[in-house]
């Protein structure tokens, strides 16, 4: 149940038409050894993806949510199976390639924030910039746009042990948006979030879905789901189901 | 971007022709090869290495690698400031290494320069004729029984000088040599060289005279007692005032003090000339019997011409002293050289002893570093699945690694050049005989060893943390 009281909610809800194919997945599977024993993870999946889709992955664990999203994430390639990202061929691509499109086309948010201790908001907004081979003037703008953007003007300065959770994600969030990616991939952003926090964050969600980012949202949640407009729900490898939320 | 491969190929290549022309430039240093060809082979070297650093950058990404650079070198500044006890316990090692390199260089180069000190008061133009070689000779009994040497051989040879002003020989100065005690009233110095010669000794010596002067033709000629002596017996004798003109006594017999020799310094109990005293030839005849005195010829020559000089020398002594076609030279024409290559020995079997301690102790520090690069990497798992993520390629990862265990490596090589500084200037200043050289080479030899041994040490566990599967990683906890 969502209060109420949220003041995410007040504003109206938009949904915008889908754009161009961004992700197309055909018949991935994807095996794991486990010792002796092989593990199914992915059992022939397909789904494709378009620019302007706020997209929600479902299922308990086991059921390849996971396998799924590292594999649209291309941290891991599938075992067989045709994965093409903005047309091109993830399936077969070296590591260095597959960083290459992490870096310029997939924002991650995860579900620990994974930021650098040691470094302030500001410089693990700027990372991925590094990456990307932008001077220190240009990485420095759009790493404080970003920040802006997500509500953090006032707290680039600060390291990560000196803002809240709701304040790290969002730092987080800000580095996932900064190169302009195709996708923003979020996995359990809340689930290291009091309710009223996660709240916050699903509503900086929507704003930027409002803005313009495509976003896939992992969860087993339903309430965090729900605020997405497509759920596609996993079982055992295979999909179940993928339908639109209505209202 | 096209056509990147060629970068690929290129680094590698220049980086083995770099290894292979600096071990060729050490070995022909080492060696005294061709020094056209050392310098050739060290040029080639620095140039290869240049060229290998300018594509592996092309190869990285020139716009990529300078930003990752500066992000990896803050990583590593961080990491050392955040774990200030283990960095420093670590970089002990290499400052161990990089101590003992150092003071091994420093060791070389101060019996160099010491050698180059005591050698360099007798000029390097000079050949001695005597009796004996100056080398160490088995077949003793060869050269007992040959004539000696007399010192009127030397008015022969200036006088063949004069017959060919424009030949090789320029001078010929007959010297005798005996060990003596030296007294002034209560003062007394015992086991002084006493060195008999002519007046024209010091167109030939490298050494100035501290005051006075040194006898002249007549006084040499009249058999005068008057001497010059060096700096140490100078100080000794005369400890708060001026030796001229002042008598000193040697075997009963009073000499008057013309002149001191300027401070030269000495090295190891080799020959200085501030432990002497010099006599006129005849003089010295009275009191030391001249034929047993290590009568020798001191002759400068033209050192462009040097093997004419000693032909020249060759043929005189041997019409002086009635040799027919078919004997052998009954006598010796010796120079500097061979007690340089008596030093060398000696100065290569340091440097073996030096390159095994040094080795030994490189090694040991560069199993820390390894160690430590390790733990880091294993600490640092999920960081690194972080920064994959985010689009560290395999190199980057690599390249801060790499650059973390350079950093402790530089690190522990400023500590150990430090420290190998302060003791040699500590040894400079409690011997001072004992000249330290410490140079700008030994400094960049140092830095470059650092750099290597960081890059060998943390290559293998950098590389393990490029490989890992950031799946894997982000998982770590």
């Amino acid at each position: 149940m969502i209060p109420p009281s949220a003041p995410a909610h007040a504003g109206p809800r938009v949904t915008r038409p889908p754009g161009a194919l961004v992700i197309e997945i055909e018949g991935v599977t994807k095996l794991y050894k486990m010792g002796a024993e092989t593990i199914h993870a992915l059992r022939g999946v397909t789904l494709k993806i378009h620019r302007n889709e706020y997209l929600a992955i479902m299922g308990p664990s086991g059921s390849g949510k996971s396998t799924l999203m590292n594999m649209l994430g291309c941290l891991d390639t599938p075992t067989d199976g045709r994965y093409e990202f903005n047309r091109k061929n993830v399936a077969t691509m070296v590591d260095d390639e597959l960083a290459d499109i992490r870096n310029r086309e997939i924002g991650f948010v995860f579900q620990t924030f994974n930021l650098l201790p040691r470094s302030d908001a500001l410089h693990n907004v700027e990372l991925p910039l590094i990456y990307a081979g932008l001077g220190k003037s240009g990485r420095m703008e759009k790493a404080r746009r970003a920040l802006v953007n997500v509500g953090l003007g006032e707290r680039m300065g600060h390291k990560p042990n000196e803002l809240s959770g709701g304040q790290r994600q969002r730092v987080a969030i800000a580095r996932a948006l900064v190169n302009d990616p195709s996708i923003i991939l979020a996995d359990e952003p809340t689930g290291n979030l009091d309710s009223k926090t996660g709240e916050e964050i699903m509503a900086l969600f929507e704003q930027l879905y409002a803005q313009g980012n495509t976003i896939i949202v992992v969860t087993h949640e339903e309430d965090i789901a729900r605020h997405a407009r497509r759920i596609v729900r996993l079982r055992d490898g295979l999909i179940e189901s993928d339908r639109a939320v209505v209202d | 971007m096209r056509g990147r491969w060629i970068f690929g190929v290129l680094w590698p290549v220049g980086l083995i022709v770099a290894a292979l022309a600096s071990g060729g430039w050490l070995v022909g240093w080492l060696a005294k090869a061709d020094p056209w060809l050392v310098s050739l082979l060290g040029w080639t070297g620095l140039g290869a290495f240049a060229g290998a650093l300018l594509f592996g950058i092309l190869d990285y990404g020139w716009g990529v690698f300078w930003p990752e650079l500066g992000e990896s070198l803050a990583i590593s500044a961080a990491q050392v400031r955040a774990n200030k006890m283990r960095s420093s316990l670590t970089a002990l090692g290499v400052i161990i290494g990089i101590v003992a390199v150092t003071l091994m260089g420093t060791a070389i180069l101060g019996i160099d320069a010491g050698v180059e000190q005591s050698l360099a008061g007798f000029g390097d133009d000079v050949l001695y004729v005597s009796k004996w070689p100056w080398r160490n000779v088995q077949d003793w009994w060869n050269f007992r029984n040959r004539r000696d040497i007399k010192v009127d051989y030397a008015d022969a040879v200036n006088a063949m000088i004069a017959e060919r002003p424009e030949g090789p020989l320029t001078v010929a100065v007959p010297s005798v040599n005996w060990s003596a005690t030296v007294l002034r009233g209560e003062y007394r110095v015992s086991n002084v060289s006493i060195l008999g010669t002519g007046s024209e000794l010091p167109r030939l010596v490298k050494s100035d005279m501290k005051e006075g002067r040194f006898f002249t033709e007549v006084e040499a000629r009249g058999a005068r007692n008057a001497v010059v002596i060096g700096f140490d017996i100078a100080d000794a004798l005369f400890p708060n005032e001026s030796p001229l003109d002042k008598t000193i006594r040697i075997r009963n017999q009073q000499y008057t003090v013309v002149g001191v020799a300027a401070r030269q310094g000495s090295f190891l109990g080799m020959f200085s000339w501030d432990s002497v005293v010099i006599m006129p030839i005849d003089s010295f005849a009275r009191s030391f019997p001249i034929r047993w005195a290590d009568p020798m010829i001191r002759v400068q020559v033209d050192l462009a011409r040097l093997d004419e000089a000693k032909e020249e020398i060759r043929s005189t002594m041997r019409r002086v002293r009635g040799l027919g076609p078919e004997q052998k030279d009954d006598f010796e024409i010796n120079s500097q050289q061979v007690i340089r290559d008596q030093i060398d020995p000696i100065k290569a079997n340091i440097a073996i002893g030096g390159f095994f301690i040094t080795g030994l102790a490189l090694f040991v520090g560069a199993i820390g570093i390894m160690n430590i690069t390790y733990v880091s990497v294993k600490e640092r798992t999920k960081e690194i699945g972080t920064r994959k993520a985010l689009g560290a390629r395999r190199r980057t990862i690599l390249l801060q690694f790499l650059i973390e265990a350079v950093s402790i490596c530089v690190l522990g090589g400023v500590g150990g050049l430090t420290l190998a500084w302060a003791l040699s200037a500590g040894v400079g200043a409690l011997f001072p005989s004992f000249p330290v050289v410490f140079s700008a080479a030994l400094v960049v030899l140092g830095l470059t060893i650092s750099v290597v041994t960081g890059v060998l040490s943390g290559f293998m566990p950098a590389l393990q943390a490029s490989k890992l599967d950031p799946v894997v990683a982000l998982r770590y906890e």
